[in-house]
């Protein structure tokens, strides 16, 4: 199993934003987060602890990939994962408590995100560290660019505000169901809507480009 | 110190606070394991089983971690205890009932990376429950899951016979059939109140 | 996992790896722990700080107390589980302001947190906040903000009943708009369960706290306040 020559070292940290975004293209490791999307703020907090934690274990998972035995590699993963869950949850309740109350238990769930343990698995326990630190970053930022899409659209539509800031005048009726559950689920499944429509265009026209070639061939 | 009743533990649980409709937990294995009604059952079955272990063991380790003094080490001690239950759990169902595991396959190592396990297992810890209030509220939100993870299928197995966009199709229907039996589920608030 | 008959010099790496990794780990989470804590006990005395000062309108100072063996009130110590203890709150000139109590309970949707200010020199409510609840939004929640519902702690009628031993009369809510009585809390429209529930968990605390402050306030009196519990 030759490795792949990457096309450039940026290639790694771009293709989490977009190409192979967590949520929206892998459809993983929504699972833990989706409780706690119902504000921008919020959403912003848990995908940049999340960033944290998917940037550390990737890098020690790197560093430590020629010295982890295959058997035991999913344990000292998830040992691993579940320390740097640890660290953040601690350093998210020194800097500021409000966010750790509106956040609460979920902050430690992030250790079962899949999105972590997949790609501790699947890249950074075959790559140098630097390659690993980028992946780590570019997925956590892709994934922290998905729940704001889902805080966002819950926020404005459900309060009326975004981060917090007033958008609409006072006569607006939130549509409280978005903050609640429910609206979480709608949300989400309307942007996977969204984008398996992008996805099916952008396949049709790369089909309408290979047809006329193989005509022409 | 907590003093909900049990009643109230368990319909908390299961109804006004379902794990899967109102927390987000679980979701992995509702929208993977969800299309056939048999298999969601099983499914259901064991995640129950797995859950009342688990609970009795963070009750424990719980316990022990504030007799030593070290509250750090609750993250990893609660998820390695879990990750062990499903091994012995699975280990066990092999030995007494091989009919049984051979029916529940590969869902026993899913159980693992299940959010709702961990989940029940802080959230227990957070709101201070005693030994008898964590069996209750295991079993309440086991059944929570089986009761979500029943219907989905249900609803699944009758939409297989519609014709269904193709943008739709897939994770994006569920998760919207998911926010209607949660809208449904809010019915339930206030319920034991 | 292993595969059958492994010797033991194939397993050597297995443990140098989990405990080498495990070393690792821990000495991560001590340090953080260690160097966070003090900065999160400053972070939450100052908040808890806060809302005792809120619902103790006047109040400057504050002197934790916890109950400690036969129901007698001592200065709190650090170690102290916070349900046990009250916040007495002292004013510039160091006489007591009142006493802030914790309690909890379940509401419509989850468990309830409150902190409220207790006067025993006037056997009044003087203030009420919501520390943590997860009411429905737009309605339950209204408990937190609605300026009419807070208005009812600013003066809520707990006087003990002559032996001391009980309130007088229950904390009851009641339909919103038809308060007649100090002890009775108008309820918000739409949120009458959460109403409710707020009243519930007040009446239990103060029928559990009230009657041992207030036989005991010399002890509380004698807290010179400005040090922190």
């Amino acid at each position: 199993m030759a490795e792949q020559q990457p096309i450039s070292s940026t290639d790694d940290f771009i293709k989490g934003l977009w190409r192979e975004n967590p949520v929206f293209v892998q459809v993983l490791g929504m699972c833990p987060v989706l409780a706690v999307t119902n504000s921008g703020v919020n959403a912003l907090a848990m995908g940049l602890a999340t960033t944290f934690v998917l940037v550390l274990s990737n890098a020690l998972v790197s560093m430590l990939r020629n010295f982890i035995p295959k058997q035991v590699r999913i344990a000292t993963y998830i040992l691993i994962i579940a320390t740097f869950v640890t660290v953040v949850d601690y350093l998210i309740q020194a800097v500021s408590l409000d966010i750790h109350r509106a956040l609460g238990a979920f902050i430690s769930l992030i250790v079962v995100n899949c999105l972590i343990l997949g790609r501790a698995e699947a890249f950074a326990s075959k790559h140098t560290v630097g390659r690993a630190l980028l992946d780590g970053l570019g997925m956590g930022l892709g994934f922290t660019f998905a729940l704001l899409c889902l805080g966002g659209v819950r926020e404005i539509l459900g309060s009326g505000s975004l981060f917090g800031l007033s958008l609409f005048a006072a006569g607006f009726q939130p549509w409280i169901v978005m903050i609640l559950p429910s609206g979480g689920f709608f949300t989400l499944g309307l942007w996977l809507l969204l984008f398996n429509r992008l996805k099916a265009q952008r396949q049709q026209r790369l089909d309408g480009q290979l047809a006329p070639q193989e005509a022409s061939s | 110190m907590n003093d909900d009743s049990l009643w109230t533990i368990f319909l908390n649980a299961s109804l006004v606070n379902n794990f899967v409709l109102a927390y987000f937990l679980g979701i992995c294995p509702f929208l993977g394991v969800s299309g056939k009604l048999a298999t969601a059952t099983r499914m259901g079955g064991a995640v129950c089983f797995v859950m009342l272990v688990s609970s009795v063991c963070a009750y424990g380790i719980h316990q022990l971690l504030l007799a030593i003094n070290a509250p750090y080490l609750q993250l990893i001690s609660y998820i390695v205890v879990i990750a062990s239950t499903v091994q012995l759990v699975e280990m066990f169902i092999k030995k007494m009932s091989p009919v049984l595991f051979r029916a529940l396959g590969i869902f026993l190592p899913l159980i693992t990376t299940n959010c709702a396990i961990l989940g029940l297992a802080l959230f227990q810890t957070n709101k201070g429950y005693n030994l008898m209030q964590c069996m209750v509220y295991a079993l309440g939100a086991g059944a929570g899951f089986t009761l979500a993870l029943v219907l989905m299928a249900g609803i699944r197995e009758k939409l297989e016979l519609a014709t269904v966009p193709d943008v739709v199709r897939g994770t994006a229907l569920t998760l919207m059939i998911a926010g209607i039996l949660s809208l449904a589920f809010m019915g339930f608030a206030g319920l034991g109140a | 996992m292993q595969t059958p008959g492994n010797n033991s010099a194939a397993s050597w790496p297995l443990y140098r790896a989990l405990v080498g990794v495990g070393m690792v780990c821990g000495l991560l989470i001590v340090s953080v722990f260690v160097l966070t804590g003090p900065v999160i006990a400053r972070n939450e005395a100052a908040a808890l700080q806060e809302a005792v000062f809120q619902v103790l309108p006047g109040a400057v100072a504050r002197q934790s107390f916890t109950l400690g063996e036969q129901n007698s009130f001592r200065p709190a110590r650090a170690d102290d589980p916070p349900q046990q203890m009250v916040h007495a709150g002292y004013d510039a000139a160091g006489s007591l302001v009142g006493v802030a109590i914790p309690a909890q309970g379940m509401g419509y949707q989850d468990t309830i947190r409150v902190l409220y200010g207790y006067d025993p020199a006037r056997q009044l409510i003087v203030g009420m906040q919501v520390l943590a609840s997860k009411e429905t939004p737009g309605l339950g929640d209204k408990i937190e903000k609605d300026p009419t519902f807070i208005a009812n702690f600013k003066a809520l009628d707990v006087s003990l009943a002559e032996d001391g031993k009980a309130l007088r009369h229950a904390i009851t809510a009641v339909k919103s708009g038809s308060k007649v009585s100090p002890w009775e809390i108008d309820g918000i429209t739409g949120a009458t369960i959460s109403s409710k529930a707020i009243a519930r968990i007040l009446e239990q605390s103060s029928q559990q706290w009230l009657p041992l402050i207030y036989a005991q306030l010399a002890v509380l009196n004698a807290g010179s306040g400005g040090i922190d519990g």
